[in-house]
Protein backbone atom coordinates (compact mmCIF):
# COMPACT_ATOMS: atom_id res chain seq x y z
CA UNK A 1 0.00 0.00 0.00
CA UNK A 2 1.06 3.60 -0.88
CA UNK A 3 0.24 6.32 1.59
CA UNK A 4 0.55 9.82 0.44
CA UNK A 5 0.41 12.36 3.44
CA UNK A 6 -1.26 15.59 2.57
CA UNK A 7 0.49 17.76 5.24
CA UNK A 8 3.96 16.86 3.03
CA UNK A 9 2.98 16.45 -0.54
CA UNK A 10 0.31 18.72 -2.58
CA UNK A 11 -2.93 17.53 -4.04
CA UNK A 12 -1.72 18.14 -7.08
CA UNK A 13 1.24 15.46 -6.74
CA UNK A 14 -1.09 13.05 -5.24
CA UNK A 15 -3.46 13.27 -8.11
CA UNK A 16 -0.39 13.21 -10.77
CA UNK A 17 0.69 9.86 -8.65
CA UNK A 18 -3.02 8.74 -8.97
CA UNK A 19 -3.26 9.17 -12.82
CA UNK A 20 -0.12 8.26 -13.41
CA UNK A 21 -1.95 4.42 -12.47
CA UNK A 22 -3.90 5.08 -15.60
CA UNK A 23 -0.50 4.34 -17.77
CA UNK A 24 0.75 1.24 -15.83
CA UNK A 25 -0.44 0.03 -12.88
CA UNK A 26 1.71 -0.28 -9.71
CA UNK A 27 -0.09 -0.18 -7.11
CA UNK A 28 -3.33 -1.35 -6.57
CA UNK A 29 -3.99 0.16 -2.97
CA UNK A 30 -3.45 3.92 -1.62
CA UNK A 31 -4.02 6.04 1.59
CA UNK A 32 -4.41 9.01 1.80
CA UNK A 33 -3.75 11.09 5.18
CA UNK A 34 -4.40 14.95 6.57
CA UNK A 35 -6.59 16.16 3.83
CA UNK A 36 -7.79 18.51 6.16
CA UNK A 37 -10.85 19.84 3.74
CA UNK A 38 -8.54 19.78 0.81
CA UNK A 39 -10.29 20.09 -2.60
CA UNK A 40 -10.16 18.29 -5.24
CA UNK A 41 -8.90 15.17 -4.12
CA UNK A 42 -8.54 11.91 -6.35
CA UNK A 43 -9.82 13.83 -9.19
CA UNK A 44 -10.11 12.17 -12.48
CA UNK A 45 -8.64 8.87 -11.51
CA UNK A 46 -8.83 6.24 -14.36
CA UNK A 47 -7.86 2.83 -12.95
CA UNK A 48 -9.13 0.04 -11.09
CA UNK A 49 -7.37 1.12 -7.45
CA UNK A 50 -8.78 1.68 -4.39
CA UNK A 51 -8.15 5.09 -2.58
CA UNK A 52 -8.58 5.42 1.05
CA UNK A 53 -9.10 9.09 2.37
CA UNK A 54 -8.35 9.23 6.16
CA UNK A 55 -10.03 12.57 7.50
CA UNK A 56 -12.38 15.33 5.56
CA UNK A 57 -12.13 16.18 2.44
CA UNK A 58 -13.04 19.53 0.76
CA UNK A 59 -15.23 20.06 -3.13
CA UNK A 60 -15.17 17.85 -5.43
CA UNK A 61 -13.27 14.72 -4.56
CA UNK A 62 -13.31 11.95 -6.62
CA UNK A 63 -15.03 13.91 -8.97
CA UNK A 64 -15.25 12.32 -12.61
CA UNK A 65 -14.29 9.12 -11.33
CA UNK A 66 -13.49 6.10 -13.34
CA UNK A 67 -13.18 2.29 -12.24
CA UNK A 68 -11.22 3.37 -8.70
CA UNK A 69 -12.63 2.61 -5.15
CA UNK A 70 -12.35 5.77 -3.35
CA UNK A 71 -13.77 5.90 0.41
CA UNK A 72 -13.60 8.69 2.64
CA UNK A 73 -13.12 8.34 6.08
CA UNK A 74 -14.67 11.93 7.43
CA UNK A 75 -17.02 14.52 5.53
CA UNK A 76 -16.62 15.89 2.29
CA UNK A 77 -17.64 19.34 0.52
CA UNK A 78 -19.40 19.83 -2.29
CA UNK A 79 -19.60 17.90 -5.87
CA UNK A 80 -18.31 14.59 -4.42
CA UNK A 81 -17.89 12.29 -7.42
CA UNK A 82 -19.43 14.69 -9.62
CA UNK A 83 -19.57 13.81 -12.87
CA UNK A 84 -18.08 9.83 -11.68
CA UNK A 85 -18.37 7.79 -14.78
CA UNK A 86 -17.68 4.35 -13.01
CA UNK A 87 -16.34 2.77 -9.79
CA UNK A 88 -17.39 3.54 -6.79
CA UNK A 89 -17.34 6.15 -3.92
CA UNK A 90 -18.09 5.80 -0.51
CA UNK A 91 -18.38 8.51 2.34
CA UNK A 92 -18.32 7.63 5.39
CA UNK A 93 -19.37 10.81 7.12
CA UNK A 94 -21.82 13.95 5.49
CA UNK A 95 -21.62 15.28 2.14
CA UNK A 96 -22.52 19.00 1.09
CA UNK A 97 -24.48 20.00 -1.91
CA UNK A 98 -24.43 18.48 -5.27
CA UNK A 99 -23.25 14.95 -4.06
CA UNK A 100 -22.70 12.89 -7.46
CA UNK A 101 -24.09 15.91 -9.78
CA UNK A 102 -24.26 14.48 -13.00
CA UNK A 103 -22.61 11.61 -12.77
CA UNK A 104 -22.96 9.50 -15.47
CA UNK A 105 -22.22 5.77 -13.99
CA UNK A 106 -20.98 4.07 -10.95
CA UNK A 107 -22.50 3.87 -7.20
CA UNK A 108 -22.16 6.65 -4.78
CA UNK A 109 -22.67 5.48 -1.09
CA UNK A 110 -23.23 8.29 1.78
CA UNK A 111 -23.28 6.89 5.20
CA UNK A 112 -24.21 10.27 6.68
CA UNK A 113 -26.57 13.02 5.26
CA UNK A 114 -26.11 14.78 1.95
CA UNK A 115 -27.30 17.96 1.50
CA UNK A 116 -29.45 20.04 -1.03
CA UNK A 117 -29.42 19.45 -4.76
CA UNK A 118 -27.65 15.69 -3.99
CA UNK A 119 -27.66 13.69 -7.69
CA UNK A 120 -28.70 17.22 -9.22
CA UNK A 121 -28.75 15.91 -13.05
CA UNK A 122 -27.39 12.76 -12.82
CA UNK A 123 -26.97 10.84 -15.74
CA UNK A 124 -26.92 6.89 -14.88
CA UNK A 125 -25.00 6.47 -11.55
CA UNK A 126 -26.41 5.05 -8.44
CA UNK A 127 -26.78 7.19 -4.96
CA UNK A 128 -27.11 5.81 -1.95
CA UNK A 129 -27.53 7.52 1.31
CA UNK A 130 -28.14 6.08 4.73
CA UNK A 131 -29.27 10.01 6.21
CA UNK A 132 -30.96 12.45 4.92
CA UNK A 133 -31.04 14.66 1.70
CA UNK A 134 -31.46 18.04 1.26
CA UNK A 135 -33.89 20.25 -1.05
CA UNK A 136 -33.66 20.00 -4.76
CA UNK A 137 -32.51 16.59 -4.66
CA UNK A 138 -32.54 14.84 -8.21
CA UNK A 139 -33.23 18.13 -9.91
CA UNK A 140 -33.62 17.19 -13.72
CA UNK A 141 -32.23 13.38 -12.70
CA UNK A 142 -32.15 11.71 -16.41
CA UNK A 143 -31.41 8.24 -15.47
CA UNK A 144 -29.78 5.90 -12.93
CA UNK A 145 -31.09 5.25 -8.92
CA UNK A 146 -31.25 7.16 -6.21
CA UNK A 147 -32.01 5.53 -2.79
CA UNK A 148 -32.50 7.33 0.70
CA UNK A 149 -32.83 5.76 3.88
CA UNK A 150 -33.74 8.56 5.64
CA UNK A 151 -36.08 12.11 4.42
CA UNK A 152 -36.11 14.34 1.75
CA UNK A 153 -36.27 17.65 1.75
CA UNK A 154 -38.27 20.26 -0.70
CA UNK A 155 -38.87 19.95 -3.96
CA UNK A 156 -37.90 16.34 -4.64
CA UNK A 157 -36.86 15.03 -7.98
CA UNK A 158 -37.91 18.62 -9.68
CA UNK A 159 -38.30 18.71 -13.32
CA UNK A 160 -37.30 15.00 -13.47
CA UNK A 161 -36.50 12.75 -16.72
CA UNK A 162 -36.15 8.78 -15.34
CA UNK A 163 -34.01 8.27 -12.71
CA UNK A 164 -36.03 5.78 -10.16
CA UNK A 165 -35.98 7.81 -6.49
CA UNK A 166 -36.46 5.25 -3.19
CA UNK A 167 -37.00 7.00 -0.15
CA UNK A 168 -37.85 5.20 3.41
CA UNK A 169 -38.46 8.40 5.08
CA UNK A 170 -40.95 11.95 4.34
CA UNK A 171 -40.41 13.83 1.55
CA UNK A 172 -41.12 16.94 2.60
CA UNK A 173 -42.24 18.34 -0.80
CA UNK A 174 -42.06 16.69 -4.14
CA UNK A 175 -40.87 19.12 -6.98
CA UNK A 176 -42.97 19.96 -10.45
CA UNK A 177 -43.70 16.69 -12.31
CA UNK A 178 -42.40 13.54 -9.71
CA UNK A 179 -44.94 11.84 -8.19
CA UNK A 180 -45.35 8.83 -6.05
CA UNK A 181 -45.61 5.58 -8.10
CA UNK A 182 -46.27 1.72 -7.50
CA UNK A 183 -43.50 -0.42 -5.77
CA UNK A 184 -43.50 -3.41 -8.28
CA UNK A 185 -41.42 -6.47 -8.28
CA UNK A 186 -38.98 -4.91 -10.22
CA UNK A 187 -37.90 -1.96 -8.17
CA UNK A 188 -37.97 -4.47 -5.11
CA UNK A 189 -35.59 -6.03 -7.34
CA UNK A 190 -33.49 -3.34 -8.36
CA UNK A 191 -33.91 -1.65 -4.73
CA UNK A 192 -32.57 -4.91 -3.07
CA UNK A 193 -29.81 -5.23 -5.63
CA UNK A 194 -28.50 -1.24 -4.56
CA UNK A 195 -29.13 -2.24 -1.09
CA UNK A 196 -27.38 -5.28 -0.82
CA UNK A 197 -23.97 -2.99 -3.17
CA UNK A 198 -23.83 -0.34 -0.50
CA UNK A 199 -23.94 -2.51 2.37
CA UNK A 200 -26.88 -0.95 3.79
CA UNK A 201 -29.17 -3.65 5.74
CA UNK A 202 -32.82 -2.21 5.14
CA UNK A 203 -35.91 -3.37 4.14
CA UNK A 204 -36.65 -2.40 0.98
CA UNK A 205 -40.68 -3.27 0.94
CA UNK A 206 -40.38 -0.44 3.57
CA UNK A 207 -39.89 2.49 0.61
CA UNK A 208 -41.63 4.33 -1.58
CA UNK A 209 -40.81 4.98 -5.17
CA UNK A 210 -40.70 8.15 -6.73
CA UNK A 211 -40.59 8.74 -10.52
CA UNK A 212 -41.57 11.22 -13.65
CA UNK A 213 -45.05 12.00 -14.24
CA UNK A 214 -43.85 12.55 -17.83
CA UNK A 215 -45.76 15.64 -18.09
CA UNK A 216 -43.09 18.13 -18.48
CA UNK A 217 -41.71 16.02 -21.32
CA UNK A 218 -43.11 18.15 -24.13
CA UNK A 219 -43.97 21.67 -24.13
CA UNK A 220 -47.77 22.22 -24.49
CA UNK A 221 -49.34 24.52 -26.77
CA UNK A 222 -51.80 25.16 -24.23
CA UNK A 223 -49.74 27.34 -22.18
CA UNK A 224 -48.08 29.09 -24.80
CA UNK A 225 -50.11 32.76 -23.27
CA UNK A 226 -47.72 32.24 -20.27
CA UNK A 227 -44.87 33.05 -21.63
CA UNK B 1 -16.41 34.39 -3.40
CA UNK B 2 -15.96 35.31 -0.37
CA UNK B 3 -14.78 33.90 2.92
CA UNK B 4 -16.81 33.94 6.11
CA UNK B 5 -15.10 32.75 9.77
CA UNK B 6 -16.26 32.95 13.35
CA UNK B 7 -15.20 32.14 16.31
CA UNK B 8 -17.34 32.32 19.77
CA UNK B 9 -15.68 30.85 22.89
CA UNK B 10 -17.58 28.31 25.36
CA UNK B 11 -15.01 28.15 27.64
CA UNK B 12 -13.50 31.94 28.59
CA UNK B 13 -10.07 30.13 29.70
CA UNK B 14 -9.36 30.41 25.86
CA UNK B 15 -9.90 33.90 25.32
CA UNK B 16 -6.87 35.27 26.01
CA UNK B 17 -5.61 33.22 23.00
CA UNK B 18 -8.49 33.76 20.70
CA UNK B 19 -6.46 35.83 18.17
CA UNK B 20 -3.88 32.79 17.95
CA UNK B 21 -6.72 30.51 17.35
CA UNK B 22 -8.58 33.29 14.79
CA UNK B 23 -5.94 34.28 12.78
CA UNK B 24 -5.33 30.56 10.73
CA UNK B 25 -8.99 30.38 10.52
CA UNK B 26 -8.76 34.09 8.21
CA UNK B 27 -5.94 33.38 6.39
CA UNK B 28 -7.35 29.72 5.45
CA UNK B 29 -10.43 31.73 3.60
CA UNK B 30 -7.28 33.76 1.08
CA UNK B 31 -8.41 31.75 -2.22
CA UNK B 32 -12.11 32.60 -1.08
CA UNK B 33 -11.40 36.34 -0.65
CA UNK B 34 -7.64 38.09 -1.52
CA UNK B 35 -8.63 41.83 -2.12
CA UNK B 36 -9.78 42.86 1.59
CA UNK B 37 -9.98 41.33 4.66
CA UNK B 38 -11.67 42.51 8.91
CA UNK B 39 -13.04 41.34 11.52
CA UNK B 40 -14.93 42.04 14.68
CA UNK B 41 -13.93 41.29 17.80
CA UNK B 42 -15.39 41.44 21.20
CA UNK B 43 -14.46 41.55 24.87
CA UNK B 44 -12.72 44.46 26.77
CA UNK B 45 -16.08 45.65 27.44
CA UNK B 46 -17.00 48.87 29.19
CA UNK B 47 -19.01 50.22 31.54
CA UNK B 48 -22.74 50.83 30.72
CA UNK B 49 -22.42 54.60 30.88
CA UNK B 50 -19.28 54.28 28.98
CA UNK B 51 -19.10 54.09 24.79
CA UNK B 52 -16.78 52.57 22.89
CA UNK B 53 -15.71 53.49 19.01
CA UNK B 54 -13.84 51.94 16.55
CA UNK B 55 -12.71 55.17 14.69
CA UNK B 56 -10.84 55.31 11.52
CA UNK B 57 -8.94 58.03 9.57
CA UNK B 58 -7.23 57.84 6.16
CA UNK B 59 -3.99 59.31 7.62
CA UNK B 60 -1.64 56.65 9.12
CA UNK B 61 -0.39 59.81 11.34
CA UNK B 62 -3.43 61.59 12.03
CA UNK B 63 -3.17 62.94 15.64
CA UNK B 64 -5.83 61.00 17.80
CA UNK B 65 -3.80 61.95 21.56
CA UNK B 66 -5.33 65.67 19.88
CA UNK B 67 -9.03 64.13 19.08
CA UNK B 68 -9.15 62.87 22.30
CA UNK B 69 -8.04 65.54 24.56
CA UNK B 70 -10.05 68.05 22.46
CA UNK B 71 -13.20 65.59 23.63
CA UNK B 72 -12.28 65.69 27.05
CA UNK B 73 -12.49 69.45 27.19
CA UNK B 74 -15.23 70.14 25.45
CA UNK B 75 -17.14 67.56 26.78
CA UNK B 76 -15.79 67.18 29.94
CA UNK B 77 -16.12 63.65 29.92
CA UNK B 78 -13.24 60.71 30.70
CA UNK B 79 -11.70 59.69 27.71
CA UNK B 80 -9.61 56.28 27.11
CA UNK B 81 -7.65 55.69 23.74
CA UNK B 82 -5.35 53.33 21.83
CA UNK B 83 -4.62 53.46 18.46
CA UNK B 84 -3.86 50.44 16.25
CA UNK B 85 -2.81 50.86 12.77
CA UNK B 86 -5.13 53.87 10.70
CA UNK B 87 -7.88 52.99 13.67
CA UNK B 88 -8.16 54.33 17.08
CA UNK B 89 -10.58 52.56 19.95
CA UNK B 90 -11.91 55.26 21.58
CA UNK B 91 -13.26 54.71 24.80
CA UNK B 92 -15.89 57.42 26.46
CA UNK B 93 -17.60 58.41 29.18
CA UNK B 94 -20.82 59.58 27.10
CA UNK B 95 -23.78 58.31 25.35
CA UNK B 96 -23.37 57.09 21.58
CA UNK B 97 -25.52 59.90 19.99
CA UNK B 98 -23.37 62.58 21.99
CA UNK B 99 -20.27 61.09 20.82
CA UNK B 100 -21.29 60.51 17.25
CA UNK B 101 -22.52 63.65 16.96
CA UNK B 102 -19.70 65.07 18.92
CA UNK B 103 -17.17 63.43 16.05
CA UNK B 104 -19.49 64.27 12.90
CA UNK B 105 -19.61 68.02 14.08
CA UNK B 106 -15.76 67.87 14.68
CA UNK B 107 -13.73 65.31 13.30
CA UNK B 108 -16.07 64.74 9.87
CA UNK B 109 -12.86 62.90 8.33
CA UNK B 110 -12.72 60.37 11.14
CA UNK B 111 -14.43 57.55 9.65
CA UNK B 112 -16.99 55.22 12.55
CA UNK B 113 -16.55 51.79 11.71
CA UNK B 114 -18.29 50.08 14.76
CA UNK B 115 -20.18 51.71 18.23
CA UNK B 116 -20.85 49.54 21.44
CA UNK B 117 -19.77 48.29 24.90
CA UNK B 118 -17.57 45.69 23.16
CA UNK B 119 -17.02 45.90 19.54
CA UNK B 120 -14.00 46.57 17.65
CA UNK B 121 -14.31 46.30 13.54
CA UNK B 122 -10.70 46.38 12.02
CA UNK B 123 -10.58 45.84 8.12
CA UNK B 124 -8.52 47.31 5.45
CA UNK B 125 -7.91 46.39 1.72
CA UNK B 126 -5.27 43.56 1.23
CA UNK B 127 -4.09 39.73 1.96
CA UNK B 128 -5.55 38.51 5.10
CA UNK B 129 -2.11 37.61 6.08
CA UNK B 130 -1.00 41.50 5.61
CA UNK B 131 -4.02 42.95 7.91
CA UNK B 132 -4.20 40.25 10.24
CA UNK B 133 -0.28 41.36 10.68
CA UNK B 134 -1.15 45.14 10.82
CA UNK B 135 -3.37 44.99 13.32
CA UNK B 136 -1.35 41.83 15.50
CA UNK B 137 -4.53 40.20 15.36
CA UNK B 138 -2.83 36.90 16.73
CA UNK B 139 -2.12 39.34 20.50
CA UNK B 140 -5.79 39.96 20.55
CA UNK B 141 -8.02 38.65 23.37
CA UNK B 142 -12.25 38.28 23.08
CA UNK B 143 -14.71 36.11 23.73
CA UNK B 144 -16.01 36.26 20.49
CA UNK B 145 -14.56 37.18 17.00
CA UNK B 146 -16.31 37.04 13.36
CA UNK B 147 -14.15 38.19 10.09
CA UNK B 148 -14.68 38.21 6.64
CA UNK B 149 -12.65 38.05 3.18
CA UNK B 150 -13.35 39.61 0.29
CA UNK B 151 -14.15 39.04 -3.33
CA UNK B 152 -15.71 41.56 -4.61
CA UNK B 153 -17.96 41.31 -7.37
CA UNK B 154 -20.74 43.74 -6.67
CA UNK B 155 -18.49 46.87 -5.96
CA UNK B 156 -15.59 49.02 -5.41
CA UNK B 157 -12.49 47.26 -3.71
CA UNK B 158 -12.07 49.61 -0.65
CA UNK B 159 -11.83 50.07 3.00
CA UNK B 160 -15.48 51.23 3.19
CA UNK B 161 -16.76 48.52 0.91
CA UNK B 162 -15.05 45.63 2.96
CA UNK B 163 -16.80 43.62 5.82
CA UNK B 164 -17.83 43.26 8.25
CA UNK B 165 -20.71 46.15 8.51
CA UNK B 166 -21.66 47.52 11.55
CA UNK B 167 -25.47 47.11 12.45
CA UNK B 168 -25.89 49.12 15.18
CA UNK B 169 -24.92 48.99 18.95
CA UNK B 170 -22.56 45.88 19.48
CA UNK B 171 -23.78 44.39 16.47
CA UNK B 172 -22.20 43.94 12.31
CA UNK B 173 -22.52 41.96 9.58
CA UNK B 174 -20.46 39.46 7.24
CA UNK B 175 -21.89 38.73 4.19
CA UNK B 176 -20.66 35.38 1.58
CA UNK B 177 -23.35 36.26 -1.64
CA UNK B 178 -24.90 38.62 -3.41
CA UNK B 179 -28.21 40.75 -3.41
CA UNK B 180 -30.06 41.50 -6.77
CA UNK B 181 -32.17 43.66 -4.83
CA UNK B 182 -30.10 46.11 -3.22
CA UNK B 183 -30.19 49.60 -5.31
CA UNK B 184 -34.31 49.23 -4.52
CA UNK B 185 -33.68 48.63 -1.06
CA UNK B 186 -30.99 51.11 -0.42
CA UNK B 187 -33.13 54.01 -1.64
CA UNK B 188 -36.27 52.94 0.50
CA UNK B 189 -34.06 52.64 3.43
CA UNK B 190 -32.33 55.99 2.64
CA UNK B 191 -36.08 57.53 3.01
CA UNK B 192 -36.22 56.08 6.31
CA UNK B 193 -33.10 57.83 7.43
CA UNK B 194 -30.28 54.67 7.27
CA UNK B 195 -27.19 56.67 5.73
CA UNK B 196 -25.04 54.46 3.21
CA UNK B 197 -21.26 55.18 2.53
CA UNK B 198 -21.07 52.92 -0.43
CA UNK B 199 -22.69 51.62 -3.70
CA UNK B 200 -21.80 47.84 -1.67
CA UNK B 201 -24.74 45.21 -1.60
CA UNK B 202 -23.62 43.90 1.59
CA UNK B 203 -23.60 47.17 3.34
CA UNK B 204 -27.44 47.35 2.02
CA UNK B 205 -28.16 44.01 4.04
CA UNK B 206 -26.18 45.85 7.01
CA UNK B 207 -28.38 48.85 6.50
CA UNK B 208 -31.27 47.10 6.60
CA UNK B 209 -30.58 44.63 10.12
CA UNK B 210 -29.78 48.33 11.71
CA UNK B 211 -33.33 49.38 10.12
CA UNK B 212 -35.17 46.32 11.99
CA UNK B 213 -33.31 46.68 14.97
CA UNK B 214 -34.51 50.48 15.15
CA UNK B 215 -38.00 48.94 14.61
CA UNK B 216 -37.86 47.44 18.17
CA UNK B 217 -37.36 43.42 16.39
CA UNK B 218 -35.27 41.33 17.93
CA UNK B 219 -32.14 40.14 16.40
CA UNK B 220 -34.33 36.83 15.56
CA UNK B 221 -37.48 38.71 14.00
CA UNK B 222 -34.77 41.09 12.11
CA UNK B 223 -33.60 38.51 10.35
CA UNK B 224 -36.59 36.71 9.76
CA UNK B 225 -37.66 39.94 7.99
CA UNK B 226 -34.42 39.94 6.19
CA UNK B 227 -34.84 36.10 4.66
CA UNK B 228 -38.32 37.74 3.36
CA UNK B 229 -36.95 40.82 1.66
CA UNK B 230 -33.50 40.38 0.75
CA UNK B 231 -33.32 38.83 -2.66
CA UNK B 232 -30.46 37.07 -3.70
CA UNK B 233 -27.88 34.61 -2.54
CA UNK B 234 -26.52 35.05 1.39
CA UNK B 235 -24.87 33.49 4.18
CA UNK B 236 -24.80 35.93 6.63
CA UNK B 237 -22.97 35.63 10.11
CA UNK B 238 -23.71 38.74 12.34
CA UNK B 239 -21.84 39.21 16.08
CA UNK B 240 -23.55 40.17 19.06
CA UNK B 241 -22.48 41.63 21.81
CA UNK B 242 -23.14 38.11 23.37
CA UNK B 243 -22.00 35.56 20.80
CA UNK B 244 -23.11 35.50 16.69
CA UNK B 245 -26.26 34.38 14.48
CA UNK B 246 -25.73 32.54 11.17
CA UNK B 247 -28.25 32.42 8.66
CA UNK B 248 -28.16 31.73 4.80
CA UNK B 249 -30.83 32.10 2.29
CA UNK B 250 -33.42 29.46 1.01
CA UNK B 251 -31.86 28.17 -1.21
CA UNK B 252 -28.36 27.87 0.35
CA UNK B 253 -25.68 27.64 -2.47
CA UNK B 254 -22.97 29.38 -0.45
CA UNK B 255 -21.79 27.57 1.73
CA UNK B 256 -21.25 27.01 5.19
CA UNK B 257 -19.99 24.51 7.89
CA UNK B 258 -20.20 24.82 11.80
CA UNK B 259 -18.08 22.97 14.24
CA UNK B 260 -18.93 22.76 17.95
CA UNK B 261 -16.63 21.42 20.81
CA UNK B 262 -17.16 22.30 24.80
CA UNK B 263 -14.78 24.61 24.24
CA UNK B 264 -16.03 26.82 21.27
CA UNK B 265 -18.32 27.18 18.50
CA UNK B 266 -16.95 27.71 14.90
CA UNK B 267 -18.42 28.80 11.69
CA UNK B 268 -16.46 28.75 8.34
CA UNK B 269 -17.60 29.19 4.36
CA UNK B 270 -15.07 26.03 4.43
CA UNK B 271 -13.82 23.22 6.82
CA UNK B 272 -10.41 24.03 5.80
CA UNK B 273 -11.10 27.23 7.47
CA UNK B 274 -11.39 25.29 10.81
CA UNK B 275 -8.68 22.01 10.97
CA UNK B 276 -6.11 24.31 13.50
CA UNK B 277 -8.58 24.54 15.83
CA UNK B 278 -7.73 22.18 19.23
CA UNK B 279 -9.93 18.78 19.09
CA UNK B 280 -11.50 19.74 15.74
CA UNK B 281 -11.20 16.19 14.73
CA UNK B 282 -13.98 15.13 17.59
CA UNK B 283 -15.90 18.04 16.93
CA UNK B 284 -19.71 18.13 15.85
CA UNK B 285 -19.53 19.33 12.43
CA UNK B 286 -22.61 20.13 10.04
CA UNK B 287 -23.83 22.40 7.71
CA UNK B 288 -26.74 25.11 8.76
CA UNK B 289 -30.01 24.59 6.98
CA UNK B 290 -31.32 27.01 4.46
CA UNK B 291 -33.69 29.58 6.01
CA UNK B 292 -32.73 28.52 9.26
CA UNK B 293 -31.32 31.09 12.16
CA UNK B 294 -29.03 29.81 14.44
CA UNK B 295 -27.88 31.79 17.08
CA UNK B 296 -24.89 31.12 19.97
CA UNK B 297 -25.13 33.76 22.76
CA UNK B 298 -23.57 33.44 26.08
CA UNK B 299 -26.58 33.87 28.39
CA UNK B 300 -28.66 30.83 26.12
CA UNK B 301 -26.35 29.05 23.98
CA UNK B 302 -29.45 27.78 21.58
CA UNK B 303 -29.73 27.47 18.42
CA UNK B 304 -33.64 28.90 17.19
CA UNK B 305 -34.85 28.09 13.71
Amino acid sequence: MKTINLERQTVRELNQALHDQAIECTEREWEVLDPKGQHNIACGLDQNISVDIKGHAGYYCAGMNKKAHITVHGNVGQGVAENMMSGMVRVKGDASQAAGATAHGGLLVIEGNAGARCGISMKGADIVVKGDIGHMSCFMGQAGALVVCGNAGDALGDSLYETHIYVKGTVKSLGADCIAKEMRDEHIDELTALLNRAGVDEDPSAFTRYGSARQLYNFKVDNASAY
Amino acid sequence: MCGIVGLYLKNPALESQIGELFTPMLIAMTDRGPDSAGFAIYGDEVADDWIKLTLRHPEKNYDWKALAEKIQDELDIGVEWFQNAKVAVFKLHTTDAIAEAYLAENACDVLILSAGQSIEILKEVGLPAQIAETFNLRGMKGSHIIGHTRMATESAVTMEGSHPFSTGMDLCLVHNGSLSNHNRLREELKREGVKFETDNDSEVAAGYLTYRLQQGDTLTEALEYALKDLDGFFTFTIGTRDGFAVVRDPIACKPAVMAETDDYVAMASEYQALTTLPGIENARVWEPEPSTIYIWERSSDDKRG
